[in-house]
C-alpha cells in the first residue's frame, strides 16, 4: 500500500510516462500555452497586413492560411486543451478523488496533441502551402479546390477528437464514479459541474466532427459526392454537419470558463455562489440548446423560412440562462466584501466583456439582421468578445487563482494587475472598433480592405500588438513565480476561497486524496 | 452513487508510470501520416515517384495494434491479480458505455446526411422550393431514391455544364433497394439482417452461461456468434462484389453510392471489430480459462458493442435497403 507515496520520477521519464492527474495537467497547461503564442503570431502577421489597405507584408494565399491555421490553433490547441489540463489538475482535488479514472489513457489523451499540431503546422511548409480554406472549412473551398496538405489536416482532425473524446470519457468516469462519500452531485463545485456537462457535450458532438471530415476525405481521394451538387449532394450539408459540432464546440469552450468564474466571483466577493442550482439548470439549459441552434451560422445560404425561424428563435432562447448566469455572478458580487486581486480583474473583465458578446451575439442571431452583418468584422468582434475576453480572459483568472496553490509560490501582484490592464485596454483596442468596421460592411478573411476602413484597423492592429505584448508578461510573471516566488505555506491562499483543493497542504502534494476525504454534510457547495 | 455503503474504503488503484500512451502515440501518428501520404500519392501524387507511404503506415499501423494488444494484455493482467477494486471497475463500464455512445454520433452524423439528402437536397436539386432557379444549373433532373441518375447525367455529362459538375459521377443501373430484388431469397440484406439479429441472441445466452458458470455453454455460444458475425463480413463482402460488378454501383455512383457505402461500410468496420473483440473473449476463455461468473467485463463490453453494431445495423437496413 505504500508504493504511491514517493514523489515524481525525474528526468523526462516524469512527463513521459507519467499517470499523474497533475503532472498531464502541467502538460496541458505548457502545451495550450505554446500553441496560444504559436496562435497569437500567427494573428499578428494578420494585423500586420490589416495595419492599412493595400498589399503589404505576405501575399493572400498566405495570409488566407494564416487566418485559417489562427482559428485551427487557438481552438483546438490552445482553448480546449487549456480547460482540460485546468480539468485534470483540479477535478480530482475538488471531488477528493486519488486521481483521474483512468490515468494512462489520460497520459494518451494528452500525448497524441504534440505531434498532431506539429503535423498541421507543418502543412504551412508542404507544396501548395498550409489549408487556406478557414477554420470552418466549408467545402467546396476544402475539397474541391483545397490543397493536398487537406489530407493530413483532415486526419489531424480526426486524431484531435479522438483526444478530446478520451480526455472526456476519462472526466465523465472520473466525475461519475470518484466523488468522495457525502460529495454528492449538487455538492460539486461548479466548475465540476461544468465540466461534467463539457465533457457530455464533446462525447456527442466530436464523433459528428470526425463524420464530417471523413465525408471530406472521400469526396476528395475516392470520388464521393457528400458535398457536389453534380452526385446529388450539396455543400451546404457540409455546413450543416460542421454546425451541429460547431456550435456545441462553442459551449464546449466558454461552459468551463463559467465554472472557473463561478470559482472565484465567490472567493474574492468573501460571499457563497448566488444561486447554485439555478448555475447548475442554467449550465444544463445552454448545453441542450446548443444542439438545436447551430443553422444560425447559416441563415443566408438559403434555407427555407421555417429553418430561419426555428432556429432564430431557439437562438434567441440561450440568452435566457446565460442571463440567469450573468444575474448570479453580479448577485455574488453584491454587497460582499470585495478585493480585487488579479484573478477577480480577469473575472470582472470577463463579466463585462462577455457579457458585451453576449449581446452580439444577440443581434446576430436576429436572422434578418444577420444577413447585413453575416461574414462580417462585426461577426469577428463578436466571438473574439466571447472566445477572448470570455474564455481565455477566464483561464488567465484561473491560473492567477490557482497557480500559487500548485506550486507553493505567490505570483507578483503589481505585475498581475498591469497584465490584466495591458490585456484589458489592449484586447478592448482591438476588437471594439472591428464592431464599427463590420457594420459599415467590412467583410472578414480578406487582406486588403477600402480606405474608409483605415483608421480603425489601425486602432485594431495596434491594439493587438498590445495585447499578444502583455502575454509576454503573462509568461514571464508565471516562470518567475514558479523558480523564485514568495513562498507561501497557507493551506488557503485565498481568505475567501471555498472547496477541498484548499484544504490540502500548498504545493499541493504530488498524490492528494489517496484515502477520501470526509465531506461535512452540512457544508453546502464551494 | 460513489457514497459506499461499507465503511472501509478499498484503494483505487493508480498505475505506475507506464509507455503504453507514448508507444500508442507513435504508432497512430505513423498510422496517419503513412495513412494521408498514400491518399496524396494516389489523388496528387506522380505515379513514378517512389513512395514509403506504405512502409510507414504498416509499420505504424503494426506498432500501433502492438501496443494495444500489449495495453490490453496489462490491463487484463491487473484484474486477475486483483488490483481493481470494485470501483475501478465501474470506471471501465463508465469509459465503455460513453465510448459506444460517440460511435453512436458517427453513425448519427451519416445517417443526418442521408436524411438531409434524400428529404430535402434532392427534391431542392429537381427544382421544388420557391424562387430557386436549378434549371440553370441540372435542367431536366428528376429527383428519387434510390437515384438512378445524378444532376450530371440528367444534363448531359460533366461537359454539359461547367459551372458546378467538379467531378465524375455515373449512376449504378441497379440499386440495392428490395423492389431491385428478383426473389426474396436471393436477397442478400434480408440474410445478413437474419444472421447478425441471430448473433445478437446467441451472444445473449453465451453471456446467461458465463453469469451460470456454465464455461462450455459460453464457448459454445459465444465461439457460435463470432461464427455468425464472420458469415455476415463474408456476405458483406459478396454484396460489394456484386453492387461494383454487375451492379454498377460504387462510390463514384453520385450521392446514392455514396452513403450506401459510406454507411454499410462503416457499419461492417464495426462488425470487424466486434467480431475480433469477441473472438479475443473466445479465445481468453477457451486458452486461458478467464472469466467467472461474476468477473467477466471484457466479454461484457465486448456483448454490449456488438449489441450496438447489431442495432445499427437495423437503423441501415430500415433506411438504406427496405424504405
Amino acid at each position: 500500500m505504500g508504493d504511491h507515496h514517493h514523489g515524481p520520477a525525474q528526468g523526462l521519464s516524469r512527463w513521459l510516462f507519467t499517470t499523474n492527474h497533475k503532472d498531464i495537467g502541467t502538460m496541458y497547461l505548457w502545451f495550450s500555452f505554446a500553441m496560444f503564442l504559436l496562435g497569437g503570431f500567427f494573428a499578428m502577421i494578420i494585423r500586420a497586413e490589416l495595419f492599412q489597405p493595400g498589399m503589404q507584408l505576405v501575399d493572400p494565399a498566405f495570409f488566407n492560411q494564416m487566418t485559417t491555421l489562427h482559428g485551427l490553433i487557438m481552438v483546438f490547441g490552445a482553448i480546449m486543451p487549456s480547460f482540460v489540463g485546468l480539468a485534470n489538475w483540479l477535478i480530482p482535488m475538488m471531488i477528493g478523488a486519488p486521481d483521474m479514472a483512468l490515468p494512462r489513457m489520460n497520459n494518451w489523451s494528452f500525448w497524441i496533441l504534440p505531434p498532431t499540431f506539429l503535423l498541421l503546422a507543418s502543412t504551412l511548409f508542404m507544396e501548395g502551402g498550409a489549408p487556406a480554406f478557414g477554420w470552418t472549412f466549408y467545402a467546396p473551398l476544402s475539397t474541391t479546390y483545397a490543397p493536398p496538405s487537406v489530407t493530413f489536416f483532415i486526419f489531424s482532425v480526426h486524431v484531435l477528437g479522438l483526444s478530446s473524446i478520451m480526455g472526456s470519457i476519462n472526466i465523465i468516469a472520473t466525475v461519475m464514479n470518484m466523488r468522495a462519500p457525502g460529495m454528492t452531485y449538487m455538492k460539486m463545485p461548479l466548475f465540476v459541474w461544468t465540466w461534467l456537462i463539457t465533457a457530455f457535450l464533446l462525447v456527442a458532438v466530436m464523433p459528428v466532427l470526425a463524420g464530417a471530415v471523413t465525408m471530406m476525405l472521400m469526396d476528395i481521394h475516392f470520388g464521393t459526392s457528400f458535398f457536389s451538387a453534380a452526385g446529388g449532394g450539396d455543400p451546404v450539408l457540409f455546413q450543416h454537419v460542421f454546425w451541429f459540432f460547431g456550435h456545441p464546440e462553442v459551449y464546449i469552450i466558454i461552459l468551463p470558463a463559467f465554472g472557473v468564474v463561478s470559482q472565484i466571483i465567490p472567493a474574492f466577493s468573501r460571499k457563497p455562489l448566488f444561486g447554485y442550482d439555478s448555475m447548475v439548470y442554467a449550465t444544463a439549459s445552454i448545453a441542450f440548446l446548443s444542439f438545436i441552434v447551430w443553422a444560425h451560422h447559416m441563415y443566408t445560404v438559403g434555407m427555407p423560412i421555417a429553418g430561419e425561424l426555428f432556429f432564430m428563435y431557439a437562438t434567441m432562447l440561450i440568452a435566457v440562462p446565460t442571463g440567469v448566469k450573468v444575474f448570479n455572478w453580479i448577485t455574488t458580487m453584491w454587497r460582499g466584501a470585495l478585493t480585487f486581486e488579479t484573478p477577480m480583474l480577469f473575472c470582472i473583465g470577463f463579466l463585462v466583456l462577455f457579457t458585451i458578446g453576449g449581446f452580439t451575439g444577440l443581434m446576430l442571431s436576429i436572422a434578418p439582421a444577420d444577413f447585413q452583418y453575416h461574414d462580417s468584422y462585426f461577426v469577428v468582434a463578436h466571438f473574439h468578445y466571447v472566445m477572448v475576453a470570455g474564455a481565455v480572459f477566464s483561464m488567465t483568472a484561473a491560473i492567477y487563482y490557482w497557480l500559487p496553490k500548485w506550486c507553493g509560490r505567490m505570483y507578483n501582484e503589481a505585475m498581475g494587475k498591469t497584465h490584466f490592464w495591458i490585456s484589458f485596454i489592449g484586447f478592448n483596442v482591438t476588437f471594439f472598433p472591428q464592431h464599427f468596421v463590420g457594420l459599415a460592411g467590412m467583410p472578414r478573411r480578406i487582406p486588403d480592405y477600402a480606405l474608409q476602413f483605415t483608421d480603425f484597423n489601425m486602432m485594431s492592429s495596434i491594439g493587438a500588438f498590445i495585447y499578444g505584448a502583455s502575454q509576454i508578461l503573462f509568461l514571464y510573471n508565471v516562470i518567475a513565480t514558479i523558480v523564485s516566488g514568495k513562498p507561501i505555506s497557507d493551506e488557503k491562499v485565498w481568505e475567501g476561497a471555498e472547496g477541498l483543493e484548499w484544504t490540502v497542504a500548498t504545493p499541493a502534494p504530488y498524490h492528494t486524496f489517496e484515502t477520501p476525504p470526509k465531506i461535512d454534510p452540512a457544508h453546502a457547495h464551494s | 452513487m460513489s457514497s459506499s455503503t461499507s465503511t472501509d474504503y478499498e484503494k483505487y488503484y493508480v498505475p505506475e508510470k507506464s509507455r503504453l500512451a507514448i508507444c500508442a502515440t507513435i504508432g497512430l501518428i505513423l498510422s496517419i501520416y503513412g495513412a494521408a501520404s498514400i491518399m496524396n500519392d494516389m489523388t496528387f501524387g506522380d505515379p513514378s515517384e517512389p513512395s514509403s507511404s506504405w512502409t510507414i503506415f504498416l509499420c505504424g499501423l503494426f506498432f500501433f495494434v502492438a501496443t494495444l494488444f500489449g495495453w490490453f494484455r496489462t490491463t487484463i493482467r491487473e484484474n486477475i491479480a486483483g488490483m481493481n477494486s470494485a470501483q475501478l471497475k465501474k470506471s471501465y463500464v463508465l469509459g465503455m458505455f460513453w465510448f459506444i455512445f460517440s460511435e453512436v454520433m458517427f453513425f448519427f452524423a451519416f445517417f443526418g446526411a442521408l436524411f438531409y439528402v434524400r428529404n430535402l437536397v434532392g427534391p431542392w436539386l429537381a427544382g421544388e422550393g420557391a424562387g430557386r432557379m436549378n434549371f440553370l444549373l441540372w435542367e431536366g433532373f428528376q429527383y428519387s431514391w434510390p437515384m438512378m441518375e445524378t444532376p450530371q447525367e440528367a444534363v448531359g455529362g460533366a461537359a454539359a455544364q461547367p459551372i458546378a459538375n467538379n467531378g465524375s459521377f455515373t449512376s449504378a443501373e441497379t440499386s440495392m433497394a428490395f423492389a431491385e430484388a428478383h426473389h426474396w431469397y436471393a436477397w442478400l440484406p434480408m440474410w445478413n439482417t437474419i444472421i447478425l439479429l441471430t448473433s445478437s441472441v446467441t451472444c445473449h445466452i453465451a453471456h446467461l452461461g458465463i453469469l451460470d458458470g456454465n464455461r462450455k455453454k459460453f464457448n459454445i455460444w459465444l465461439g457460435l456468434t463470432v461464427l455468425l458475425g464472420i458469415i455476415f463480413l463474408c456476405l458483406q463482402v459478396a454484396e460489394y462484389y456484386e453492387a461494383y460488378v454487375h451492379f454498377g454501383l460504387t462510390l463514384n455512383s453520385g450521392i446514392y453510392g455514396s452513403t450506401f457505402f459510406m454507411l454499410t461500410g462503416f457499419h461492417g468496420f464495426h462488425v470487424l471489430m466486434g467480431m475480433t473483440m469477441l473472438l479475443i473473449q473466445w479465445l481468453r476463455s477457451v486458452k486461458g480459462g478467464h472469466f467467472t461468473a461474476d468477473d467477466h467485463f471484457g466479454f461484457e463490453a465486448s456483448s454490449w458493442y456488438w449489441h450496438f453494431v447489431d442495432v445499427v445495423w437495423v437503423f441501415l437496413f430500415l433506411f438504406i435497403y427496405i424504405l
